[in-house]
């Protein structure tokens, strides 16, 4: 079955992404309307006006929080931004920072967001090659098309992350490092070059795999009958693949993520992301093969296929709770102070988004695709895997947004903006992938036993 | 479940010129013969470890917790090292019979019945050690929550320990009704052989009356599938539990997030190990091979590979994150595991867990039964020094150097750790003299798809009727 991406896709892709821009625009030039010369003004105005954040309560909250981030400096623990070139930093220039990194936050937040499904679809898909699964092979097509946003995907997380510089990670900004004893112990990791360097051989593999494994698969469908060279190089590749993901895949969570919080750090957080990505890029791969099929593209995917993608999706979701749990919990429970302010703040300004995400990516999963029969239910598992998705943007946006913007949070224009122009790029680039070959790759050895799948 | 089209090119599962029939026989065989002498003489000695083993734990009891090696400071090693090992090689049974249900694989199917016989008779072991490492063994019900004469005074429900209890239990009846429903198709097997009338009164009371209805088939598959649902949550969540009685305290060495799930891993690991140990031997003498093939074996190397890899990434974290942390006590916790006193022990687990697994990527190595039965004791040897390096090394120097000590086993704890393999054997082996060991009710639903001599006729384009 040929696929090209219509016209009216295109245009709604390129209509996103105008739109993201101009959404992204705006959020920077109000972020910077507000400068050292304005900023008291701006505060106090803001107090006036704070008739929803009950003006009273909202000033004591925040020199709370702000008295918090002092004495957790004092212990070695937190706080950072709170001290720059050696003085204690204003009130004023620390709501200045933060405003500042809001619109590069937001761009940060959904270009990672849209860069990990792509990169969990690749995990998948290596998965499904190494493991030799007789279910899948109809959907590999689907899955090669996710992928190919890989590579512009990633790079331009980098980009943001070198643009912006320590609007995002704190321990870019020389002046900090040079007065916090933590950050220093550490710069052996936490270097903008060797981060880069480091970048770049991630993306270099998940790409070159990414290159390779779409070429074998391609060169398969128009191999002899038994002639399964190109499989088994795929399967030779895909398990190597997974080597060096795994290790990559931690190590970029620690890069990309984890050190926007300098101080702080958990074992656990590599393979928390990546279940966070590997349930973001199923959930991607259903959604789209329940739309291709309902333009009657995917004859041979049937909806055993669908039932199995939605298993993967509620399975997966609860593996991403366990280790949600595991990670908050031992930390709530040994309550030891360097660790515990990671989630104090989320608690604190962050009450709705982080609760919220457990129930969008745990209740929700959890009870709606529970029952066998709503698993094979197209509508059904779309309506799941927007939540799912929804829920784990937020996760990322908990992960990021805490220690660029503090408690001055809001999905606003410049959020939504970044979803926008990401979505509108991600769209533009998979649908355009997935024009390129037929969607049945129908060299694979194991194709007959995918198309007469049935559960 | 499956379609009946397989792929060339997935190997058989069933070697030999199998029919319905020749399976019946092969698994009814050695239940229904007697035992041999070399039955005899290893069923000596694992019952004569086992009572030495009693004989060390009742030592223990009356006499007093101070006959172990345990100090001031270290004051959990042996007991709790054998308990997490135990417990970890329960975990591999669980993932057989239900992760692998779930994945749909159908190799499982010769493995999971012995597989989930070393869970229970495991998890048998592991549970002795949370009672007899009590000081107060004889107050042991007080961790259950019922009600009482002290003004109902009640557990506290923030202890790991306390979770530990309702984890193992609910994980050992679990296991049990998963076994014993799986057992009933092939109990009523060995009913309707029998002819002795004692034999076929036992079997005939064991397999509950099961008669291979339809509608029995039907629900006993949909219980399976459900039971499956719930043990592989249940199987992350028991050592998950275990691995908080660590993981949720200020030790360094101790206190960290990757726990649950590399304890799991490492449970997986351990655990296959143990199956590939015993199903190596088991094929052999039983003379199973048609049915435990070489790619069996080869499979539970790979996922002996994988796992270990999993481990191996959690110590390269474990480490990468220490150093990171900039917390001196979390530095000097590894440093001392590398270098300290108990360096022997962590470079036993070091190159046991990480190195050792990695051979099979090689092909000729991991389809050699010899290297498959030698790795596999390797990585049971390196797993019990993981638990014991995690335990021993993180607690025999931490915060207060003034602290600082040493940690030697007395001979009760080794005793009792023999004690404990000993009855672990003496189960194991009377279950191969009286149970079916192999599924084999689940194997003739693949005979025809995976089946040596039903693959080569569908190859050959003839057909399947009349072939029996």
């Amino acid at each position: 079955m040929e696929y090209k991406i219509s016209n009216r896709l295109r245009t709604g892709a390129i209509i996103l992404m105008v739109l993201g821009v101009l959404g992204v625009g705006y959020g920077f030039m109000d972020a910077y309307s507000v400068n050292e010369d304005n900023i008291t003004e701006y505060l106090a105005n803001e107090d006036h006006h704070g008739d929803e954040h009950a003006t009273e309560s909202h000033g004591e909250e925040h020199s709370v929080s702000a008295a918090h981030a002092e004495e957790g400096h004092a212990d070695e623990a937190h706080g950072a931004e709170v001290e720059a070139e050696g003085h204690k930093m204003t009130h004023e220039e620390h709501v200045l920072h933060q405003l500042h990194n809001r619109p590069y936050a937001a761009l940060y937040v959904a270009a990672f967001f849209f860069f990990m499904i792509s990169l969990g679809v690749l995990a998948f898909y290596a998965i499904q090659y190494a493991a030799q699964a007789g279910w899948s092979p109809v959907l590999f097509r689907v899955m090669e098309g996710i992928t190919s946003y890989v590579l512009p995907g990633g790079a331009l997380v980098l980009l943001i992350a070198f643009f912006a510089d320590s609007h995002i990670f704190i321990w870019m900004d020389e002046n900090v490092v040079a007065h916090d004893a933590i950050i220093q112990n550490k710069s052996g990791w936490l270097d903008k070059t060797w981060f880069m360097i480091r970048g770049l051989i991630f993306l270099g593999g998940w790409s070159a795999y990414r290159h390779f494994s779409r070429k074998f698969s391609v060169a398969q469908d128009l191999a002899d009958v038994n002639d399964n060279s190109n499989f088994k190089k795929n399967f030779r590749i895909s398990a190597a693949f997974l080597v060096f993901y795994i290790y990559t895949e931690s190590i970029m969570s620690w890069d990309w993520i984890m050190s926007v919080d300098p101080h702080w750090f958990s074992t656990l957080f590599g393979w928390y992301v990546f279940a966070s990505m590997f349930v973001s890029g199923i959930t991607v791969i259903a959604l789209i093969t329940i739309f291709l099929k309902s333009k009657g593209l995917l004859p041979f995917v049937n909806d055993s296929h669908i039932h199995d993608l939605a298993k993967f999706m509620f399975g997966i979701s609860i593996f991403w709770t366990y280790l949600w749990f595991s990670q908050f919990m031992l930390i709530w429970y040994a309550n030891i102070p360097e660790e515990v302010t990671y989630f104090v703040t989320r608690i604190e300004d962050y009450n709705l988004p982080f609760f919220g995400m457990v129930a969008l990516n745990f209740l929700f999963p959890l009870l709606l695709l529970m029952n066998s029969d709503y698993k094979r239910i197209p509508w059904f598992v779309v309506m799941t895997g927007v939540v799912i998705l929804f829920g784990h943007y937020l996760d990322i946006f908990n992960m990021i947004m805490p220690a660029t913007v503090g408690d001055r949070w809001f999905i606003g224009i410049p959020e939504i903006g970044s979803i926008l122009f990401f979505g509108g790029l991600f769209m533009l680039i998979v649908f355009t992938s997935l024009g390129k070959y037929p969607l049945l790759a129908k060299g694979n050895p194991f194709m007959k036993e995918s198309e007469h799948f049935h559960y | 479940m499956a379609s009946h089209y397989e792929a060339p090119i997935r190997r058989p599962l069933v070697t030999g010129e199998k029919s319905y029939h020749d399976v019946t026989v092969d698994v009814a065989r050695p239940v229904e013969g007697k035992a041999n002498r070399a039955w005899w003489i290893v069923f000596s000695i694992a019952l004569v470890a086992f009572l030495w083993g009693i004989g060390c734990i009742i030592y223990t009891v009356s006499t007093g917790i101070g006959v172990w090696g345990l100090n001031k400071t270290v004051n959990w090693a042996w007991d709790i090292t054998n308990f997490v090992w135990w417990v970890g090689i329960g975990h591999a049974g669980t993932l057989i019979s239900a992760v692998l249900l779930l994945f749909r694989q159908k190799w499982r199917m010769a493995i999971n019945r012995s597989a989930e016989a070393m869970t229970i008779f495991a998890v048998f072991q592991a549970g002795l050690f949370p009672i007899i490492h009590m000081g107060r063994p004889w107050l042991a019900y007080w961790v259950l929550p019922i009600p009482n004469q002290f003004g109902s005074l009640w557990v506290n429900f923030n202890s790991p320990l306390l979770w530990d209890v309702f984890a193992i239990s609910t994980y050992l009846s679990v296991s049990l009704v998963f076994w014993w429903t799986g057992l009933l198709p092939d109990f009523a097997m060995l009913r309707d052989r029998a002819v002795r009338p004692f034999q076929k009164k036992i079997y005939a009371l064991v397999s509950f009356g099961w008669s291979g209805r339809a509608k029995d088939w039907q629900r006993f598959e949909e219980v399976s599938l459900v039971l499956a649902g719930l043990a592989t949550p249940l199987v992350l969540s028991v050592h998950t539990i275990v691995s908080f009685d660590f993981a949720t305290s200020i030790v360094p060495g101790w206190h960290t997030t990757i726990f649950p799930p590399y304890f799991v891993a490492g449970a997986i690991f351990s655990g296959f190990a143990m199956v590939n140990t015993l199903l190596i031997i088991m094929r052999k003498v039983c003379n199973l091979e048609d049915y435990i093939t070489v790619q069996h074996i080869e499979l539970m190397n790979i996922v002996i590979m994988l796992t270990g890899s999993i481990v191996g990434v959690a110590y390269i974290t474990e480490l990468f994150i220490a150093w990171y942390s900039g917390v001196e006590y979390e530095q000097f916790a590894f440093l001392n595991r590398a270098t300290g006193p108990y360096w022997w022990a962590y470079w036993c687990m070091m190159s046991f867990n990480v190195f050792s697994p990695q051979f099979m990527w090689f092909k000729k190595l991991r389809t050699s039964i010899m290297f498959s039965f030698f790795i596999s004791i390797v990585v049971n040897i390196g797993m019990w020094f993981e638990r014991f390096v995690i335990i021993v090394t993180s607690l025999h120097r931490d915060y207060l150097p003034s602290s600082w000590t040493m940690f030697s086993p007395t001979f009760v704890d080794i005793g009792i750790f023999i004690g404990t393999i000993g009855f672990f054997f003496v189960l194991f082996l009377l279950y191969a003299r009286t149970f079916p060991v192999i599924a084999q009710a689940e194997i003739k639903t693949i005979l025809k798809s995976s089946g040596e001599r039903y693959k080569r006729i569908r190859e050959n384009g003839e057909t399947l009727a009349g072939t029996g």
